[in-house]
Formats: structure tokens, sequence, C-alpha cells
């Protein structure tokens, strides 16, 4: 079942074509890996998916409704959930707080509520977040720093806390822009059980990502994007073998 | 009994908690905006003065029972707000500083030029219809306003305003509508301001729109970056000292508008975070009552 | 009619566009709105006032003594209130800007008193020559060509000169010309203080304008000046040159149909219109986020 599809998705900045008629899809449970080399545009497609950028042609669908143009915010709220490849984490706010802010689509009240604290209703919403936001941190192996402020963390840990936040949004499908970046082998390690076991609570994962090992452990299909076009899309096998994506990565020579 | 003790404070010193009340509900208001969903707005005084002039003029046109005239300044300003609030809160930082700035002064202009407000003249503002004593009604005011200013930090709108400051693109990628919270946020200060300026109006007994200029904006911002951006006890202490302060230094007077600005430069360059900025109060409290606060691990860890 | 108008708005004009510049500038090569700049403006217009009447210098050099002291005290401000924010929060180095300003303004009040002064009338004898059906006043053709000619120099420089190009490239990606060699803290003075002089000649011009020199007209002066930056399209230096004078001739025409009252509104209902209009101004560059 298609969760997400870019159909002939384009967008240009200015003369630079970007992504360049993009056709794409995500099955319902799968993991998908996006590679291919710097400046190919896979963030941008993230951008797009997420609604940064509306693409300048084509369509964008999630759950078989378009969202090509949709805000940001709404997007979110349909249960797209993204980290961002130079973390954006709210850096002088607690752990926990960040999570919470990620939950912030699963809650109702807004002002009244915050004026209204003593009312039932409202302490129920609050109670339920809160338990959201640890169990969260729980999946990503947080929760013992929930008071911490999020800059005091460590590099990994901050990757991990983004991803919680991310799943604090309950979301369909959950988008890791480069999660393995900066890591060692051993929290890349710990990093591949935790994506499993996200996919395995439900939740289908599109990744973008660098390192290869990485990438043919966890990806159920690998899409390849080269100068802003999908060059290749398969299973890892498939992909690595395709001469194509062998050119571009390290050029004619190799391919032969 | 509060009628006894309002009655042993002299005027002088009932003068200056008076002023000092009004300062810490003008101080939570731009908190809200400012310090914590980090829009700067350099035209608060606009809200102050559209308050205060609707208080006036619905006491002097309709003799309203006080409760509601600060009510419905309050509601007056923050409508305003919602409607300029939209266009204008798209803009980033400095731009929307430079239009909120830009948009106090066509207010002050407006006000100073049309007859209802009786121009540069000023209004004579009477006592209002009310069952309590001015420093009464302020000191009810204060505390509404410090439980509303707390109970927004911590709930999911103040955390989402909290979010809008820190990253908007990551609030916005976190399901928060960026454009709807900054305006609410912003109708919320304005109330605020509004409440604010009323009692001021009714409190002098005359306003004039030029006392709504930039400087008072200026003022206003000082208190809370004194006190320390988005800290509510900051914002009260910060309000508390630079509206008491003008009577202790009488003497410098002159030197106030000098000293404030030395002070904002010097408080940004040396101290960003205010006096109490960065501090969080409660856990301060707690701890000094012997109930051990939840980081306290933290302090344990670094420690080895 | 309309030539007259038009004559006195190029004038008027022509000395926003000169603190304009000065906020441009600034503007484009660290982002910040320099608040401080319309007392910089008004810091020039006393020492001009202070050159003519007590040392008793002709126009022109108090012009250039002017410039020459607002040039130092720009460099001084960039160091003491803005260079130690850089890397600090936009907030806080606009809340700097501002402290800077009210800073500068209380302290003119102090020293020069409330009051505003007049430069005294041997300052420069102006006469009325006659174009068409209109007047124009020597001293209206002393601003326009002063102005001209900084303009041209500021532009030359800009355009033609080693420190130009490092200004250009800093104003373009401050890190990557840090990386080339460029040492941006002195290219950043060196923008304060050609935004300073442009100022301070401003305030010569204007005080002369008007015969009125008070602690106050930093201000105003400023936010107008800022709007035309914004009109033109801020961080583009020829459009800050356009702003100034559409400004100038808005304000003057304003007042002729009968605005007068709201003469000062103008700018501000002017800059709120852009803002919500079209915020890259006239000439401006629209940018592109990254994320």
């Amino acid at each position: 079942m298609s969760l997400l599809m870019l159909e002939n998705t384009t967008i240009r900045f200015g003369g630079l074509v970007a992504v360049n008629s993009v056709s794409l899809e995500i099955h319902e449970g799968e993991i998908l890996a996006l590679i291919g080399p710097n400046g190919a545009g896979k963030s941008t497609i993230f951008n797009l998916i997420t609604g940064i950028y509306p693409p300048t042609e084509g369509n964008i669908s999630f759950k078989g409704k378009s969202i090509a143009g949709l805000s940001p915010s709404v997007i979110a709220a349909g249960g797209v959930a993204r980290t961002f490849q130079n973390i954006r984490l709210f850096g002088e706010q607690t752990v926990l707080d960040n999570v919470l802010i990620g939950a912030h689509t699963r809650g109702n009240w807004d002002l009244t509520g915050a004026l209204l604290q003593f009312l039932p209703s409202v302490r129920r919403e609050e109670g339920r977040l809160l338990e959201l936001a640890i169990h969260c941190l729980s999946q990503v192996g947080l929760a013992r720093k929930a008071y911490e402020p999020a800059c005091s963390l460590p590099y990994g840990e901050q990757r991990r806390l983004e991803i919680a936040r991310a799943l604090a949004i309950e979301p369909a499908l959950l988008l890791l822009d480069e999660p393995a970046a900066g890591m060692n082998p051993h929290e890349k390690q710990t990093l591949l059980e935790m994506v499993r076991s996200i996919r395995d609570s439900g939740v289908t994962v599109f990744l973008v990502e660098h390192d290869m090992k990485f990438v043919m452990g966890i990806s159920d299909r690998i899409a390849v994007l080269d100068y802003g076009s999908k060059i290749a899309d398969g299973r890892p096998e498939e992909v690595r073998a395709n001469p194509a994506v062998i050119e571009a990565y390290l050029g004619k020579g190799a391919a032969q | 009994m509060l009628p006894a003790i309002t009655a042993s404070i002299d005027p002088y010193t009932m003068q200056i908690l008076v002023n000092i009340g009004i300062g810490i509900i003008l101080a939570l208001g731009l908190t809200i905006i400012t310090g914590l969903t980090g829009q700067l707005s350099l035209g608060h005084a606009a809200f102050m003065s559209i308050g205060a002039f609707s208080g006036a003029l619905l006491t002097i046109k309709t003799g309203l029972p006080f409760y509601l005239t600060i009510l419905f300044s309050g509601l007056i300003s923050s409508m305003v707000a919602a409607a300029i609030g939209w266009p204008i809160l798209r803009l980033t930082g400095d731009y929307l500083a430079i239009c909120t700035l830009g948009f106090a002064e066509i207010i002050k202009v407006v006000f100073l030029n049309l007859e209802i407000t009786n121009k540069a003249l000023g209004l004579t503002v009477p006592t209002p219809a009310s069952a309590l004593a001015m420093p009464l009604t302020v000191l009810i005011v204060v505390i509404l306003t410090i439980i509303a200013s707390a109970s927004i930090v911590n709930s999911r709108f103040g955390r989402a305003l909290k979010a809008i400051r820190d990253d908007e693109i990551a609030a916005e990628s976190m399901g928060i509508n960026i454009a709807r919270y900054k305006v609410q946020s912003f109708a919320i200060s304005a109330f605020m301001a509004g409440v604010g300026g009323c009692l001021y109006a009714h409190f002098l007994g005359y306003i004039n729109p030029s006392d709504f200029g930039f400087l008072k904006s200026i003022d206003m911002l000082s208190m809370i970056v004194l006190g320390g951006l988005g800290s509510i006890p900051g914002a009260v202490l910060g309000a508390s000292l630079l509206s008491a302060a003008p009577e202790f230094l009488r003497f410098m007077s002159q030197y106030r508008m000098l000293v404030y600005g030395a002070l904002l430069v010097f408080l940004m360059v040396f101290r960003p975070n205010g006096l109490l900025g960065g501090i969080d109060c409660a856990e301060l409290v707690l701890r000094k009552l012997g109930v051990k606060p939840r980081s306290a691990a933290r302090k344990q860890e670094d420690t080895q | 009619m309309i030539l007259q108008q038009l004559i006195n708005g190029i004038a008027l004009g022509s000395t926003y566009a000169l603190i304009a510049l000065g906020y441009t500038m600034v503007y484009g090569i660290i982002t910040l709105i320099n608040f401080a700049h319309g007392e910089i403006f008004m810091v020039g217009a006393f020492v001009g006032l202070l050159m003519v009447e007590y040392f008793k210098m002709n126009l022109f050099l108090a012009l250039a003594a002017s410039m020459g002291f607002c040039m130092i005290l720009g460099m001084v401000i960039e160091y003491i209130a803005y260079r130690p924010l850089r890397r600090s929060s936009r907030l806080s180095a606009l809340i700097s800007a501002i402290g800077v300003s009210i800073f500068l303004s209380s302290l003119a009040m102090m020293v020069f008193g409330a009051n505003a002064k007049g430069f005294p009338e041997s300052a420069f004898p102006s006469h009325q020559i006659h174009i068409g059906s209109a007047d124009i006043s020597t001293l209206q053709l002393l601003i326009i060509g002063v102005a001209a000619l900084l303009m041209l120099a500021l532009e030359f420089i800009v355009q033609k000169t080693k420190i130009g190009k490092a200004m250009r490239a800093t104003s373009e990606d401050y890190n990557t010309a840090a990386l080339m060699g460029i040492n941006v803290n002195f290219v950043i003075s060196f923008t304060f203080a050609l935004g300073s002089a442009l100022a301070a000649a401003g305030g010569v011009l204007v005080g002369v304008l008007f015969n009125s020199v008070s602690f106050n007209m930093g201000l105003m002066a400023g936010l107008k000046a800022f709007a035309a930056a914004v009109l033109g399209g801020i961080g583009s230096i020829p459009g800050a040159m356009l702003g100034g004078l559409l400004l100038g001739v808005a304000e003057v025409f304003g007042v002729a149909i009968g605005y007068s009252s709201y003469r000062d509104a103008i700018a501000f209902a002017i800059l709120v219109l852009v803002l919500l209009v079209r915020p890259t101004g006239l000439l401006g560059q629209k940018i592109q986020k990254k994320v």
C-alpha cells in the first residue's frame, strides 16, 4: 500500500533545477533509503515532502491525498515527522520539553487551556502528553536525562533526541535526514536497531544517509538520486550492482 | 482589614507601589510576545495607549463599572493587535521590530490629531465607578496577570510559543501553526498592555498621546531585558526596580535615560540573560526549602 | 507648483538618502539595523554647528570635521556595542543598538539642552535662483550637490577599490570572506566609518536646511531614513539613494496636499506598507532560505 507518492515532482530555484521530475513511492511499513552524491537533492526532497518548499511542478500525495503546497505544520499534523540534517533542537530547553513540543499535535488546548489549567480536561491532556513524551524518550534511551538542557547532550544523544521528538508526533511516516552522521560504529549499531524497532512499531521510515553499510543493513528498498534525478530504485542488491549508480558515485571508469 | 492597610500607607509610597504594579502588568505583557515568543515589539506603548484612551473614553462617556472598563480596554487593544498582527507577524526579527515601531508612531500621530482624543491637549480622566480603591484594583489585576502569565509559560500554548522563539522551522515541522500562535501571543500581550494603560490612565488622571511614544516602549523593554527575557519573576523584578528607581534616584532623573541606554548595552554585552533569565526560580526556591530538585542528578554526574 | 515641490522633495530626499546609505551598508554587511545611526546624524549636526559657531569654520570645513568625528564615533560604537555581540542573537544586537541610541540622545540633551539651536546667519548665505516657475535656493543646490558628490564617491569606493571589493564580499558571505583572508573586522569598521561619515554630512546639511539642530532630531530622521532604505531595498546602495529621494518627495507632496500634521506618519505609513507588500523593497534581492 502506497503511503507517500511523488509524481514527477520538480523544484526550481531560479535557474537551478534542484529536483528534476522525480517519481517515487513509499510503501506502508517499509524502510526506504534515499542515497546519492552530495548536492544531489536529497534534503530538498525532504523539504518538499514536509512542505518547506512547494514543488514547482508535479504532485506529492500522502495517504492518497495531495499535500503539495500545504504548510509544514499541516503536513506534520497529518502524520509526517522529520529530523534535520543539521540538528535543530530547542537547545535552551530541557530534553523533555523538546519532546513535549513534538507532541504538540497530539493535544488541543490552546490559550484557554493555558489560562484554565485547573480544568480536569486540561490536566488529563497534559498528563497524556507527558506520558507520550516519556514513552518516546524511553524508545531512544534518553528517559533518564529528561530534565537536562538539550544543548548539554553529547552529539549522538542529540540526534536520538531529535528522533524522540519526531516520534512524539505519533507519525505514520518518519523522515530521518542523515541520522547516523557523526556517529561511531557502536552508536550506529544502536541506531540501526532503534530504527528497526520503530518500524516494527508501525511507523514507515524514509531516510537519507551516506553510510552505505548502514543503508545496506537496514533498508528494504533504496532510491538513488543524482543531480536532482532519480537514477535507480529497487532492492539493495539490485541498486548496488546498478552501473548507473556506480558511475554516479565513482565515475565512469568504475562502472565498467 | 485591607482598607485599614491601604489607609496606613502614605500617598507617596502608594504612588510608587501602584506604579510598580502597572509596570509589572506592562512588563508581563511584553514578556509574552518578546520574551516567550521571541518577537521583538518596539511599539508596545501603542497598545498601552489604545487601552488608556479606550478606558478613559469609556469612563468619560459611559461611566461603566471599572472592572468592565478595564476588561474592555484590554479587549479593544487585543483586537487591534490581532488585526494588525496577521500581516505584520509574517516579518522576521528586525523588520518586525521596526514595523511595530512604525505602527506605534502612526497611532501616536493619529491620536494627536483626532477630535475624540482631544488632540494634543490630552484627556483628563475622571474617577471611575468602582467599589474598590484604585490601589486595591491594581493589586488584584497584578496578581491575576502574574497567575495568567505563569500559567501560560507552563502550558501547551506556552511551549508552542517557546518553540517558535527558539527555532521557527523546527517548530513548524512539529505541527505548530506559526502565524496563528504569533497572532494569539501578540493579542494576549496587547490585552495586558491595554489593561495596564487603562489603569495608568485612571490612576494618573490625565493622559496625552505623547506619553506613549518610543521611549515608553523602551521603558517596557528595559524592564524585561533587565529582569531576564522570558522569565516571569524576572519581569516582575525588572519592572519593580525600574518603576521604583526614578523615585529613589530622583536626584539624577535627568540621567535616567542615559543610564537606561548604557544599561541596555551593558546587559547585552555582559549579561544577556539579565538578572533572572535562565534561572529556574521555582527550582531555586524548592532547593532552599530542602526539596531535592529534578536536575540534582545531573549536578552529581558533573562532579564525578 | 509641482516643480517647486519636486525640488524641495529632492533636496530633503537627498539628506534622507545620505542617512539611508549608512543603514543599508551596515545591514548588508552584518545584518544589523544600526539603531544608533540616527543619533550619529544628530551628533554630526551638532559637531557641524559647533565648528561653525565657535571655531568660525566655513561650512565645508565644518562638514569635513563633522564627518571625520563621526567616522570615529561610528567605529567606536561598533567596537563597544556590536562586535561583542556578533555571535549572539539578533535580538541582543538590536537591543544593544537601541541602548546606544538612547544613550547618545540623552547625552546630547544633557550637554546641549532641550531647545533646538540654529546655525548662525553667516553659515551659508542663501540666494534664490529662478528655474521656470520655481525657485531653488543655493542652499538646496548645495545639499543636492554635496549629497550627489558623496554618493558618487561611495559608489566609486564600493565598486572600484580593493576595500570596496572586500566590503561586497563580506556582505555576500561573511564566513567565506574571512576564510579568503579578508580582515572582516577591519572591513566592518570601515563600513561603519563610511556610513557614519555620510550620516554626519546629512546631519550638517539638514541642520542648515531647517536651521534647527536638537537632541531629538536623530530618532525621527533615523526612522525615516530607515524607511527609505527599506523602500529602496535594504542592502542595496542604489536602493538607499532611490528610496531616500522618493521618500523626500512623498513627504513634501503629502504636506503640500494638506496632510502637514501627519507629516511624520507618512514615512511610517510607507515603511509599514513596503514591509507588508514587498519587504525586499524596490531594488532589493529576495533571499531563499536554506533548510
